[in-house]
């Protein structure tokens, strides 16, 4: 199980997940063999699943980021159907499923308008089993805080 | 100015970005100092914009998350900043985002189990200055794609 170490050692690194061990080990107040030790421990447990770069898509010309909310109709395949084809898009940049009032939500990512009307058209509207969506336009990230109150 | 080596620079990291230049390096065919420069250059273009932990949420004690779709009550004389600097502040908000539509943000928010959830949703979020509908849903799963990288090489 984790104990206040593991839990101090992933808040630090949350914190800064591209700091070199020296400066985590400094910081969670170990010394860096045991930092090393458990943070490879942690990984082979699964509960530090990965790194991942953030990339910023509107410096890449990705000016244009909606959210869909997506109902689906009440088929049994209908999620297995809708997720495997919304895996396809390369504009989707997240999946996620829910439990509410949206069964599904995709994030997609558009050079201009008239890019995500084409996407909208041919890729969005063409996936299987919907039955209603809405769309919310990213107007700001207001903050982000990727980390857990650890 | 972006060129196929970037691409793939930036998809090696969106797979593991806690590698060294040298792993890095290796895996697409660049010494440590021309990689070192890349991300150095990718950085300052605003492209890379650091790195963050995929964590098993459930083993480290926050068995849900929940989306937020709130809208404000009082449009206009509401200050919009009080409100998200309120919001931004909670703990247990991992994201707020501004949105067009239905609601006027889109909230992500961990809590232990849906008793705290709702402990969260009613002490902080439903006192929050302005606050009128709101609708929340519960994660089930999440995939973070690799998005168009493979368009722009």
């Amino acid at each position: 199980m984790l104990d206040d170490i593991d839990r101090r050692l992933l808040r630090y690194l949350q914190d800064d997940p591209e700091q070199p061990l020296s400066a985590l080990a400094e910081g969670a107040r170990i010394p860096q063999a045991t930092a090393a030790r458990r943070l490879e421990k942690l990984r082979s447990q699964g509960i530090l699943k990965a790194t991942r770069a953030v990339i910023d898509w509107r410096a890449l010309g990705y000016a244009v980021e909606v959210s869909l909310r997506i109902t689906l109709e009440k088929s049994p395949r209908a999620f297995e159907d809708f997720l495997t084809q919304a895996r396809t898009i390369p504009e989707v940049i997240e999946i996620q499923t829910f439990l509410g009032r949206v069964d599904a939500r995709l994030s997609v990512i558009a050079r201009d308008m008239a890019h995500y009307q084409e996407l909208y058209r041919d890729q969005i509207l063409t996936l299987p089993h919907i039955a209603d969506i809405e769309a919310l336009m990213q107007v700001a990230e207001v903050s982000r805080r990727e980390g857990l109150p650890l | 100015m972006i060129d196929a080596i970037d691409i793939a620079l930036l998809k090696v990291l969106h797979q593991d970005a806690s590698q060294g230049t040298a792993d890095l390096g290796r895996a697409v065919g660049m010494s440590q100092p021309a990689t070192w420069r890349r991300l150095k250059k990718l950085r300052a273009a605003g492209i890379l914009k650091g790195a963050r932990l995929e964590l098993d949420e459930k083993a480290l004690g926050f068995g849900v998350t929940v989306f937020l779709g709130i809208k404000l009550a009082t449009r206009g004389r509401v200050s919009l900043e009080d409100f998200e600097r309120a919001i931004s502040a909670i703990p247990e908000v991992q994201r707020v985002d501004h949105v067009l539509g239905l609601y006027d943000y889109r909230v992500r928010i961990t809590a232990r189990d849906i008793a705290d959830f709702e402990r969260i949703l009613r002490r902080r979020i439903m006192t929050l200055p302005g606050v009128g509908d709101i609708e929340s849903n519960v994660l089930l799963s999440e995939e973070v794609r690799e998005g168009p990288l493979g368009n722009l090489a």
